[in-house]
This record gives C-alpha cells, structure tokens and sequence, in this order.
C-alpha cells in the first residue's frame, strides 16, 4: 500500500539507528497497546485480518489485499471483556476481546482455531459481539489421514472465498504464489535470527530476538522483512561478550505470551537458545512450494513440513520427543517448562515433558505465567537456584 | 398391579440394571484381556467399534461416576501427585487415576485399552487420548469432523460443502475400520453393521420422541436428573439391541405419563432449561434445591451435546451404511459442538417450544468448551426473551469448587425472582 506503514523503520531511518536503538524501538511498538501500526493501515483504507493463535495461512489474506494480524491479547486491564466470560479461563482469551471490543484492535474479520476448548468458542463469542464475520477454521487435528492434504486444501480454499466478502479483491492463484514467496523470506529470515540466538545467544537475548519476531504480526510483512533484512546482519557486529550462562530451551510460549518482563528475566541467567514463542509464526520450517497449486502447496507444507506444538495431534510427532529433539539441536543442557495459568493444553503437556526430560536426566524448571503479571521477583530468584544448582552440580 | 405401577419408573430400574451389567462386563474384559476401545460420548464411533465386537470404554461415564459415587476427590488427588494440575478437567485426571491403579474404578475394574478414538468434538479429548497413546503406545485415531465454522450453523446436506466435510469424515471412517481390522484380525462385516446401525436408528428416534414429550405440562421426566439416566444408557448401549429395547420402553413409559399427566414433583411451579454439565460431587442435592421449590428442567443442552447430536434422529441410510454412517456422524457431533459453542437460537427456540420460565447457566471449572461462551450468550437470550437467567459456577468432578452454601443463596434468590416476575404478571397482585 505504497509508503512503509512504520516509518520509523524505513530503510534511511534504520541504518541511523543502533542495534540498541532499533530493538528499543520495536519493544516500543510491541509494547503500545493502541496498536498504531494497524490503526495507520486502517487510515490508508486497508482491512485487517485477526486471526487468533497459534498458526494461521497469512498468505490468504495477504494476496487478498489484507493486513493479517495475529490477535493474541495484550497485558490490558479487563473492563468490558470479562463479563462476557466465566472464571476459569486464560488470559488471553479475555484481553483480546478487551482490545477488540474498545476498538484499540480495530478488525473487519476474525478467525479463530479449536487449538484449545475454550479458543473454539470464540467465533460464537465474537459473533455475539461484532458485525464483522467471525468463523473457525478447522485446521486439521488427524494430520496423519491420508485425505487430510486434500481436506486442508479445500478448507483453505473455502476460507479464501470468506475472505474474499470483505477483502478488497480476490486473489488469482499468481497473487498468491507472491505472497508465499513474500511470507517464504520471512520465514527464512526468522530462521537466521534464531540461528543467530541459538549460536550466539550473547549477541541476541531471548527478549531481543521476540520483539523481532512479534511486531512481523502487526505490520506489513514486506516491511518485516526489509527489517530484518537492515538489522540481521548487524547483529554479528554487537559488543557483547559471552557469558557464563546455562543454555535452556523455552517450551510454553505456542499461545499466550509470557510478559516481556519475564523473557528479561529469564535472559538474565541464561541463553534461551531455543523456544516456542509465537511458534505459528515459525510454525512451516521451510519453504513453501511457489510454484504449482499455491493452496495444495500450504497445505502440504502445514502438514508435512511443520514444527510442533501442544494443540495439535500428529502420531509422527510426539511431543516430548520434539522437545527432545529441540533441546539437542539448540545445545541446550536444560529447559523451562511454562504455561500460561488455565492453559489446559500447555499444563497437561508438562507433563509428559517433564517424564521425558527426567528419563534423559535432563534438568528442568517448571513455572506458570500469565500475560498481565508485573511481579517476577519470585520467578527470579526460583531461577536463578535452578541455574546455580546446574552451575555448581 | 396398574399400569401405574408397572410403567412409572422402569426406565430408572432397567437403566440401573442394564449400567451394572454394562459395567460387570467391562470387569469381565478386564480379567479375561479382552480387546477395549476407549472412546467419548461425542463421536464415539459405536456402530463400527460394535460391529468388530469390541467392548467400548466411556472414560468420561466412568470419571462422573466416581464424583457421583463421592469418591472423585480421592481420585483427582492420584492424578495431581503424578503431575497433573487442579487447573486441568477433571475427567481427565479421574481417568488418569483410574489407569495409573490398573483399572480400580467404583464399578469394578475397567480394561486397558487396546485402541482409542478421541474426535476433535472437544480438544480435552485429544490431549487426553494422547495420555492413553503414552501409556500404552496403542493405536490412537484423532478422528476430525469439522463442525459449523460460524455462528449461522453448518453447510446443509447436499451442498458441495457438506460433501468435502462428509467425504473427509468418510475417509476417516474407512481408516478407521482398517485399523479396527488390523487389530482384530477380522474383515467388517457388513451386515453386522447394518444391524448396529438399525439398533441406532431406533435409539436416535425414540431419543427425539423422548425430547419431544417434555413440552408436555407437567413434564414428564426431569432433564438434569433422569435425562443424565437415560444419556448414560444411550452412550453406553448405543447401536445394541438392549439400548433399542430400553429406549422403546422409556418412550412407553414417557407416553403414558403425559397421558395420564404425570409428572416429576408433585407440583411443577418453574419450567426451567439448564445449560451446562451437572454438577456430579452434589447431583442429587442440587436437583434439590430446585425441586424443593417446584423448579422441574424441562430441557437441556447437556442432552444435545453430551448424546452426541442424537437428538436430531439421524436415520442411517442401510442401503448404504458407510456414506450413510459419515453422514450421519458429521452432523451429529456438529450439531453436538453447536450446543456448546453456538447454542444462543437454540435456546432461545427452546424457551418458546417447552414454555421455559428461566435458564440455569452452569459453568464448571473443568470444561472450558462448554462453559467459556455462556457469560455472553445469556446476554444475548436475554435481550431475545424476557426470562430469568441464573449464573452459577462450580465444576463437574471437583468438588473443592462446589459451594453448596454459595449455591443455596443464589437459586433461593433466583426463585424469588421468578416468584416476582410470576407475581407481576398477574393483574391487581402486587410483588412482597
């Protein structure tokens, strides 16, 4: 839609700033709950998709001539959304309603997904509230049927139609051969920052590396893109020196989003070298086909060429033994095993990670957050006694 | 004796019977080995795990029936020593414990399961047949069927959308009998399946028929308390000749007492629907408490989403089970998500057809598909209808989130309400 919408980090703006200074910018960004950067996409004329955790196919929206955004609450105080709701239930599910129902998360359509009971309500708890559509997607749970691909493709195909009701044209399949070729080098670039975490996590701390990630999912991926590009290879360059820190790996982060506080703090003691944070945005590990069927191609790629998370079934993918696999390809000697409170998918697989990491004698911490927590003293000192206790063993 | 006395309760006894025997054999499987598939109320695939003969395990009836028993309390605290969390469904963990001590269950000792099959109806399902699937490393099948993707209901039967939804059901099921056969070491038959499929027919209508008869005045049966009777019987013997034969007799029993206009309490003062999942560690005490104050529910979502979309009186087409069955199934257990997820017009039809004069919304802490929407959608019923709307929050299973106490004041003071309201309505009398 012409001009960058985020002009703060066009590629003149970017080159004059630090490091320091362009990852304090977007931490800013991330950060404001009035959510500028869709707000200004909205001034030009342009529609937003929302789309709710964990993984969605951006590039539908995205040839469809859609901002996707990816609705996934805010530390927001509850005035309206919780009388819409019981008790017992996450966080997330209430501050995005919060932001959608005070227009600060202004949408002209929502999908949500079954990855949880209580997500799965929310197309009838939107509908109730908003004249936009709001629909689920029923991403497929039995990934190992052999119709599954074909179902998946269709599906997609049915959702582009929906789309096309408020979208400002329908794309050609050309259009969105693009937009996989635009989200494959976005998904390559995360991929580079994560290297970089992962080989040099004293170059990128946790915290750094997520605000990175999370303002793709609020602003243009082109312009994501272009920043990443700008910023990547600048990262070799930081003063920073290696320290004596244990190398963990992040498990709990698929939905519900740990404060930023929290990543600090964890950061502090050691090198998240590895994680599950926004892991929808990350969720295809590697490209999608651009050539051929684009639909068929996303499909395929969601189904066959895809990590893994909590909240979806695949008998070729047991959980435990992906976190397994992940701690030994990130290098890690230890994992944190969070879940957002009330989290019913993320609390029942701490369990079985946890008899996983012990049949290996791999030490683990386990904790529970939630996205509006301000206090972490705690948190901290449990630890840094659980790092100690790796550090003197 | 009258016919009074023959008809007026059968149902209660022979369901109790039919449950124990259910039960007895499941203990028998359990000592013998027997083949068990593990299985849930929403989707749970008896008509092809019945025609391969397997004995069909409902964790989910066996985990209500400890906090019904009293006992849930001794078995969540199993399952929260081994890891789980109090903020995890309770059924889950009751399960859990039961498998964690080798089947030990108030009933008697239920089998190991050599196959499960959980469907995306609820995500608890997937999570915990994950459990099974580490416990065991057994075959377990996440079966999909997609439900309504907005709140305006699903594709119709016969558009080009039912079909891809049905044709992935379709596929699904065909996996499914391979493995059944895999693990079997027997081919399906399919006449076997076809008279499966006709016990079922005649379940699902005289499921619909029973539905259909408390809009009589007085109702003829409570659907919180004899509803959860019969849904045990029509999960646990469904698509078996028993299940036909007892639900033919309840349709005569039923019959007869709207005839004869016999109902649950000797005086029905509030008609009332009742959404939600009951709450199982106090099930008698809280029927109590509305029924002491002439509260009969007259309806249920628990009896739409919880029989598994029976209520619609699918009727399998026998001269072509399997597309039939497919069909079938996709718009039972969508018609089941529905009931939870979007159940707004449908209650608010209900209060018209059964002449409700207030809801029970019945949030539990262990089911958030079922009760994360209900805040909301009594909002929107009670912008459609002038009718009184209890909220009351408490759990299924665990009973250290019960507060009968807590409960008493706030339905003593629903029915004052209702007694108001009643009051109001009548010219010339005005309101205490």
């Amino acid at each position: 839609m012409g001009a960058p919408l985020v002009t703060a980090f066009d590629a003149k703006s970017l080159a004059d700033m630090t490091v320091e200074q362009a990852i304090a910018a977007c931490r800013d960004l991330l950060e404001d709950p009035a959510f500028p950067t869709i707000h200004a996409w909205k001034a030009r004329g342009g529609k937003v998709l929302g789309h709710f955790q964990v993984y969605f196919p951006e590039e539908l929206a995205h040839a469809s001539g859609m901002l996707p955004v990816k609705v996934r609450g805010a530390p927001v105080e509850m005035r309206r959304a919780d009388s819409h709701f019981g008790s017992y239930l996450c966080s997330i599910l209430r501050s995005s309603l919060e932001v959608a129902l005070d227009g600060r998360l202004p949408l002209d359509m929502f999908v949500t997904h079954p990855i949880c009971d209580a997500a799965r309500n929310l197309a009838g708890v939107w509908a109730r509230n908003f004249a936009y559509p709001s629909q689920i997607l029923y991403l497929p749970q039995n990934a190992n049927s052999a119709f599954a691909p074909q179902y998946l493709r269709d599906e997609y195909a049915r959702l582009l139609g929906d789309i096309a009701t408020v979208a400002p044209h329908r794309p050609t399949e050309d259009d969105l051969r693009r937009s996989i070729t635009v989200f494959n080098e976005n998904r390559r670039l995360i991929r580079q920052l994560w290297a970089v975490k992962r080989d040099t996590p004293w170059l990128l701390a946790v915290d750094e590396a997520y605000v990175l990630l999370a303002i793709g999912a609020l602003m243009p991926r082109e312009e994501h893109n272009a920043l990443l590009a700008g910023l990547i290879p600048r990262l070799s360059r930081r003063q920073a020196r290696r320290q004596d820190k244990i190398r963990v790996v992040f498990e709990g982060g698929f939905c519900e989003q740990p404060p930023l506080d929290l990543l600090s703090v964890i950061a502090q003691s050691c090198y998240v070298v590895d994680d599950d944070l926004l892991i929808g945005l990350r969720f295809l590990t590697s490209d999608v086909e651009a050539t051929g069927d684009p639909l068929g191609a996303l499909a395929h790629a969601y189904l066959e060429r895809s990590t893994y998370s909590p909240v979806q079934h695949d008998a070729r993918k047991p959980k435990e033994r992906m976190l397994l696999e992940r701690v030994r390809t990130s290098g890690a000697q230890a994992a944190i095993l969070a879940a957002a409170k009330m989290c019913e998918p993320g609390l029942e697989e701490q369990v079985a990670y946890a008899k996983a990491l012990d049949d290996e004698a791999i030490p683990y911490f386990v904790t529970e957050f939630e996205e509006k927590m301000t206090s972490f003293d705690q948190v901290q000192i449990q630890l840094e006694t659980f790092v100690e206790s790796i550090l003197f063993d | 004796m009258t016919a009074a006395d023959t008809l007026i309760g059968r149902a209660h006894y022979e369901a109790g019977g039919l449950i124990r025997d259910w039960f007895a054999r499941l203990n028998r499987a359990a000592e013998r080995g027997e083949q068990a598939a593990y299985v849930f109320v929403m989707g749970s695939m008896a008509e092809v795990l019945q025609a391969f003969d397997l004995h069909l395990v409902f964790p989910e009836i066996n985990s209500l029936q400890t906090a019904v028993r009293h006992v849930a309390h001794e078995y969540l605290g199993v399952a929260e020593d081994a890891g789980y969390s109090p903020d995890i469904c309770g059924y889950v963990k009751a399960d859990v414990a039961t498998q964690i001590q080798l089947g030990r269950h108030p009933m008697g000792r239920i089998p190991k399961p050599s196959l499960a099959v959980a469907t995306n109806a609820c995500n608890t399902y997937v999570k915990w047949a994950e459990i099974w699937e580490r416990m065991y490393k057994i075959p377990v099948m996440t079966f999909d069927i997609p439900g309504s993707r907005t709140a305006l209901g699903g594709a119709a039967p016969g558009t080009p959308a039912f079909e891809r939804d049905r044709l992935y059901v379709e596929h699904q099921l065909r996996e499914l009998i391979a493995t059944c056969e895999r693990l079997t070491g027997r081919a399906l038959d399919l006449d076997r399946l076809r008279q499966v499929l006709e016990y079922t027919n005649r379940m699902a209508a005289a499921w619909q028929r029973v539905l259909e008869l408390n809009r009589a005045r007085p109702a003829p049966f409570n659907a919180l308390v004899d509803g959860t009777v019969y849904l045990g019987v029509l999960n646990a013997l469904r698509g078996t000749k028993e299940g036909a034969e007892y639900f033919d007799h309840l349709v005569e029993e039923l019959e007869y007492k709207v005839a004869t206009g016999a109902g649950t309490i000797p005086e029905e003062r509030y008609r009332l629907l009742f959404v939600g999942v009951p709450c199982y560690p106090i099930f008698r005490r809280f029927h109590e408490m509305f029924a002491d104050q002439g509260g009969v529910f007259v309806g249920s979502t628990y009896l739409w989403f919880a029989a598994g979309g029976m209520d619609l009186g699918f009727q399998y087409d026998l001269s072509r089970p399997l597309e039939s069955l497919a069909e079938g199934i996709l718009l039972g257990v969508r018609h089941a998500g529905d009931a939870m997820l979007f159940q707004d017009r449908a209650l608010i039809g209900q209060v018209d057809d059964l002449g409700a004069d207030g809801i029970v919304y019945h949030p539990v802490k262990s089911c958030r598909t079922v009760s994360t929407g209900l805040a909301g959608s009594r909002k929107a019923v009670m912008q459609a209808r002038d009718v009184q709307c209890l909220f009351i929050e408490s759990d299924m299973m665990d009973r250290r989130v019960v507060s009968e106490a807590q409960l008493k004041n706030r339905i003593d003071a629903f029915f004052e309400g209702l007694e108001s309201r009643r009051r109001r309505a009548v010219p010339g009398v005005v309101p205490a």
